[in-house]
């Protein structure tokens, strides 16, 4: 039995890279396996050994505009979902999404303004990822300058950033260009994944990887910190400096997928409900599962997006329109790992 | 013999209320205090400065012969094992991983327990006499087997001094007792334990030393039979208390009186 298990959890991490060959047959211009095969040889040759490539129009769609997209949502999904786990941990609440500190709303209006002043796609990008971070900070600054101790103010002070940023992405809005502007900031808020080019790829690697890289190694900490504040400190973790690493790190990964992808909700929350489903609640097992799980859903999703209808399906519609009611079957199962 | 824990004129205040104030005391390997007194008398908030985990406004902790205030929670948690009265676990660990969780003091920022320490945890277990539970999970434990989990937890960071906060406030009556035969065996094993309790009688049966705080500060100190007598723990529950030998179990007993019958 323990064999068994431990090989089926196994086989979920190879889902990604299934999924990844997969999706890259996904799309409506038609490349047949061997074309794929045939491509991919060269790109690798042409990667490895300077084999000079012929540009074709198969080339272009599986590696200059499907690769990259793959690869984008694999990482969006990985960085949010580990982000959700993460802060379920440090709020002690599994209903608390990537976006509590009000990093989602704080990113939206960042990249709302950057449309309304410059319509560059480095410069939206760019914009998000530091409303995202200035949103987060607001919220704990707030938190710490309050008389409360633990974890509530931190929420309380995201559900205030957050309004506040909401607000003001209402008054970019209403002071958009209807015909030009707005359409762009409704898209942008939507999600999509359409755009993405390898550049934008390595803008987001850097913060992504050092945030999973601190949050992978402090993982079995995050148990602890569920615990509270009083347990935790009793068991010799120096919560407070603790928390605020776990914090910043979710955030730069949050930050980060937002600024490519744009707010895309549900996958953060839950993911990690589906994984603790597989590994359990301890974050050891946990949040490399969520990981994997995250990159897996948000691909599915992408391919989704691209396929089900002629025109693209914004990804944030699909992820709610999904994620809303596979929470609601857990729910009813009452196999949320937690009471 | 080395005092173990040397507890100087602490006081705690939340702002401007003061909880309690010029607190001295000290335990040596072995022994158990039990510290008595009212709710709301700061017994918990005296233990829980005891662990470091609330800052006291002044005096000293010192954990053979280191004042805590200088060693940092880390260092602490290596010394002094807290156990909290009861506890809220959000997510349903498994017990074993939960028991574990009491070698974080020793293991370095980055890492996570290795089988050593699933080890340690799983004979920490066995102490309380909980092996079997070791894969159920936290949420599904009764009262005294979740207590029982939370010591273990506080064993497996190998302190010298254990903290109970009422260890037996939530059980019935039988886990009352196996939760003090714990502690009077883990106390035989050479561990200092300091203990709050609502029930006086319970000093007599584990404590080698007991303490009464009221009124924010301690109103009586010492061997047992000196601190829990009629006079003071009537005076400190405000209720008439009563204490007998009985004379076959060779033991006294501390009982409350009825109304109006005074002694």
């Amino acid at each position: 039995m323990p064999d068994c298990r431990c090989s089926r959890t196994s086989l979920v991490y190879m889902l990604p890279v299934a999924l990844l060959i997969v999706s890259l047959f996904v799309g409506r211009y038609q490349t047949p396996v061997s074309a794929v095969i045939d491509e991919s040889v060269k790109a690798f040759s042409s990667l490895f050994f300077g084999t000079p490539v012929s540009v074709s129009t198969q080339h272009t769609v599986l590696f200059n505009v499907r690769l990259p997209r793959i690869l984008a949502a694999l990482l969006v999904g990985a960085a949010l979902s580990t982000a959700g786990a993460s802060f379920q941990g440090v709020f002690r609440n599994p209903l608390v999404s990537p976006y509590i500190l009000g990093v989602g709303a704080g990113a939206g209006f960042g990249a709302c303004l950057a449309i309304l002043l410059w319509d560059s796609y480095l410069f939206i990008q760019l914009m998000a990822f530091a409303f995202g971070l200035l949103a987060m900070f607001l919220a704990i600054s707030m938190g710490k300058a309050s008389k409360g101790t633990g974890t509530l103010v931190f929420v309380l002070s995201g559900i205030i950033v957050s309004s506040i940023f909401t607000a003001l992405t209402s008054l970019v809005k209403y002071m958009a260009d209807p015909y030009d502007e707005l359409p762009a900031i409704v898209f942008w808020l939507m999600g999509s994944l359409a755009a993405v080019r390898y550049d934008d790829l390595l803008y987001i690697l850097l913060p992504m990887f050092a945030g999973a890289l601190v949050l992978f190694l402090l993982r079995w900490r995050i148990n602890i910190l569920s615990l509270g504040d009083e347990e935790a400190r009793a068991l010799g973790v120096n919560v407070e400096q603790m928390r605020l690493i776990i914090i910043v790190c979710a955030t730069l990964m949050t930050s980060a997928a937002v600024s490519i992808s744009g707010v895309i909700g549900w996958v953060g929350l839950v993911v990690p409900h589906i994984s603790r489903m597989i590994v359990g609640p301890n974050y050891s097992r946990l949040l490399p599962m969520s990981m994997v799980i995250g990159a897996s859903f948000m691909l599915l999703v992408d391919d989704l997006s691209r396929t089900i209808a002629a025109t693209e399906i914004p990804l944030g519609i699909i992820t709610s329109l999904l994620g809303a009611p596979l929470f609601a079957y857990l729910i009813r199962r009452g196999r949320m790992g937690w009471n | 013999m080395e005092l173990m824990l040397e507890v100087e004129s602490l006081a705690f205040s939340y702002g401007n209320g003061l909880v309690f104030e010029n607190v001295s005391f000290s335990l040596k390997k072995g022994e158990v205090m039990c510290i008595l007194g009212p709710n709301g008398a700061g017994k918990s908030t005296l233990i829980k400065c005891i662990a470091g985990i609330f800052k006291p406004a002044a005096g000293s902790v010192r954990i053979l012969g280191e004042d805590t205030a200088s060693l940092g929670v880390r260092k602490i948690a290596r010394h002094i094992g807290y156990v909290p009265q009861q506890n809220e676990v959000v997510f349903p660990f498994s017990v074993l991983d939960f028991v574990v969780m009491g070698r974080a003091p020793h293991l370095s920022l980055f890492s996570s327990p290795r089988e050593e320490d699933m080890e340690l945890a799983r004979e920490s277990l066995a102490m309380v006499g909980l092996s079997e539970l070791a894969e159920r999970t936290v949420s599904t434990l009764s009262g005294g087997q979740s207590q029982m989990v939370l010591i273990a937890r506080a064993l497996v960071q190998k302190p010298s001094l254990l903290l109970l906060d009422e260890p037996t406030s939530h059980l019935d009556f039988g886990n009352q007792i196996l939760v003090l035969e714990t502690v009077q065996k883990l106390a035989s094993l050479g561990m200092s334990i300091v203990m709050n309790t609502h029930m006086p009688d319970h000093a007599f049966l584990v404590g080698s030393r007991a303490a009464a705080l009221n009124g924010g500060r301690l109103v009586a100190l010492g061997e047992v039979e000196t601190v829990v007598t009629g006079k003071t723990m009537s005076s400190v529950y405000g209720v008439d208390v009563a204490v007998r030998e009985i004379q076959d179990m060779k033991r006294k007993v501390c009982l409350p009186l009825r109304g109006n019958n005074t002694n």
